[in-house]
């Protein structure tokens, strides 16, 4: 007998129960069991469906992009561990304070050095490409690191869809800054709105990711709802979240992060265990859900897709 | 003066005794909120980090309270207050040495390369362990036998140590918090009033000997 795996609809990695979220639902269950604790059902139960965030549908996993021999964080660790300054500079603050963002309607503004500008409503901006999974590291400049599965497309199909002019050499990413809605933005931590950047070599290389979701699901608003960008080879906080506007320009933008502090935070922050954060290492990170540091690969582990764009730069000065 | 404000002034020593359990007690709450939570899972999912943080705050937060007690001795007209100093003194280096051995330990996995460099190149590190250093004679001294073998005077000059102890724990806060050091700052601003109003105290003492 012939047997085939569907490829219509493979199993998306996020869908696969991991070992330790297996193992530790059946600890639940025996617990339960234990004290008897039937009655505890429904409250469980109602507890999950509000963590549950709404399921994307038609989402290929692409297996060009797995992280192999690492396991996939919880998505419970995921929504509950991030930095959203907007929402508060503590990491508890946004998964509470941001519950309340909107993300309906929502518009992405594509404007500056193009030939066909265009603003494009967010579930247009689903339509554009279609949706894929992908399992990318994520290194925080704080050096902790999770592995995620992100929903989305390669920001590249955007940007041809609108077509830069010659002298556009690099991309800025605006991201919301609505005071009635992000509590946050009361503090000077940063000169808001939050705005990020990248070479356009960088914009366009494959692995840096228009994201929509993560886990399956539509992102949460702590996660950088509904639209956020993912680029895994540099710090977490290139990726800006619940983005609005993207400017193509002819210099390097100023970012929230260098205008804060230059001396700590470069414009390429590039995933690098050989430069140092002024107040700590680089050399190792700390994966959440894990005792031990790990090594921190050079460009996150992805040197391959991405170091030849910087091949003879000094990545000491350009950090 | 009421019998009530008497008896909160020269309380019987059985009662000063309670205040200090009370103290201990009170004081360990966040230390078996971490032993507990880290087994059972209160932390988070970044429960090292907590740690770190939490000893942290609790190291200030109990330096705040052992410097406070002469300035509320002085203002309250409660001297017995002075025999709960070395007690919070105490407390204050327990919680200093659970976050130098998280960070020797959980941070930095006892890798002796990276601490000397983190010492050396970090300034923020750099104070914060010439902190913990300076409280360690202070904390072996906090005992009735040390008093009496180095004399009352040496003593007490030893222990104004606490003094340096604070600034450097202030920055050591301060620096690490660089970017956004609004809750450095409250501490920061608390020193400045504990150890302004003993400068304060000192140059009235002194007027009044010189009129």
């Amino acid at each position: 007998m012939l047997i085939r795996s569907s490829t219509a609809n493979p199993i998306l990695p996020s869908e696969i129960t991991s070992e330790a979220l297996f193992q530790s639902r059946r600890d639940w269950l025996k617990t339960a069991m234990a004290v008897g604790g039937v009655a505890a059902l429904p409250a469980l139960s109602a507890c999950s469906v509000e963590a549950q965030g709404v399921k994307l549908a038609g989402v290929k996993a692409n297996p060009l992009y797995l992280v192999n021999d690492e396991k996939l964080n919880k998505a419970d660790e995921f929504k509950n561990y991030c930095n959203f300054y907007e929402f508060g500079t503590d990491k508890s603050d946004p998964p509470v304070m941001a519950k309340s963002l909107k993300t309906r309607p929502w518009t992405i503004a594509v404007e500056g050095e193009v030939l066909k500008p265009q603003v494009f409503d967010i579930d247009a901006l689903y339509k554009l490409a279609p949706l894929e999974e992908r399992v990318y590291r994520f290194r925080c400049v704080e050096a902790w690191s999770m592995v995620v599965p992100w929903v989305g497309f390669s920001l590249a199909e955007l940007i041809k869809k609108v077509e830069p002019k010659g002298n556009a050499k690099f991309v800025e990413f605006v991201t919301l800054a609505d005071k009635s809605q992000m509590p946050g933005l009361r503090s000077s931590v940063l000169d808001w709105p939050y705005v990020e950047g990248l070479r356009m070599d960088e914009a366009m290389n494959p692995l840096t990711l228009l994201t929509v979701g993560a886990f399956g699901e539509m992102l949460a608003p702590q996660n950088g709802a509904p639209v956020r960008l993912v680029v895994p080879w540099k710090y977490g906080f290139k990726s800006g979240k619940s983005i609005v506007k993207i400017r193509f320009v002819e210099k390097e933008p100023k970012t929230a992060w260098v205008k804060s502090g230059p001396e700590e935070y470069g414009f390429y922050s590039n995933v690098n265990p050989m430069v140092d954060h002024p107040r700590w290492s680089q050399a190792s990170e700390r994966r959440i859900g894990e005792f031990s540091k790990r090594k921190t690969l050079m460009f996150n582990g992805y040197a391959d897709q991405v170091a030849s764009m910087y091949a003879g730069m000094d990545l000491k000065k350009f950090f | 003066m009421s019998v009530l404000a008497k008896s909160f002034r020269t309380p019987s020593s059985q009662f000063v005794q309670r205040v200090k359990w009370l103290l201990i007690a009170l004081a360990l709450l966040p230390f078996f909120r971490l032993a507990l939570g880290a087994p059972l899972g209160w932390l988070g999912v970044n429960p090292i980090e907590f740690i770190t943080r939490s000893t942290g705050t609790w190291t200030i937060v109990s330096l705040v309270v052992t410097l406070s007690i002469t300035p509320l001795r002085r203002v309250l007209n409660w001297p017995w207050l002075v025999r709960l100093r070395r007690t919070a003194g105490l407390i204050t280096f327990f919680y200093a040495f659970l976050h130098f051995m998280t960070w020797l330990w959980l941070d930095r996995f006892f890798d002796w390369n990276e601490i000397v460099k983190d010492i050396v190149k970090r300034p923020f590190i750099t104070v914060g362990f010439a902190a913990f250093i300076l409280l360690i004679p202070l904390a072996i001294t906090s005992n009735n036998a040390s008093i009496k073998k180095l004399g009352a005077a040496t003593w007490q000059n030893l222990h104004k140590l606490v003094y340096a102890i604070a600034v450097l724990a202030t920055l050591h806060f301060v620096w690490l918090a660089r970017r956004n050091p609004n809750e450095p700052y409250i501490y920061a601003a608390i020193f400045a009033l504990l150890l302004g109003a003993r400068v304060y105290w000192k140059y009235l003492a002194k007027n009044q000997k010189n009129r």
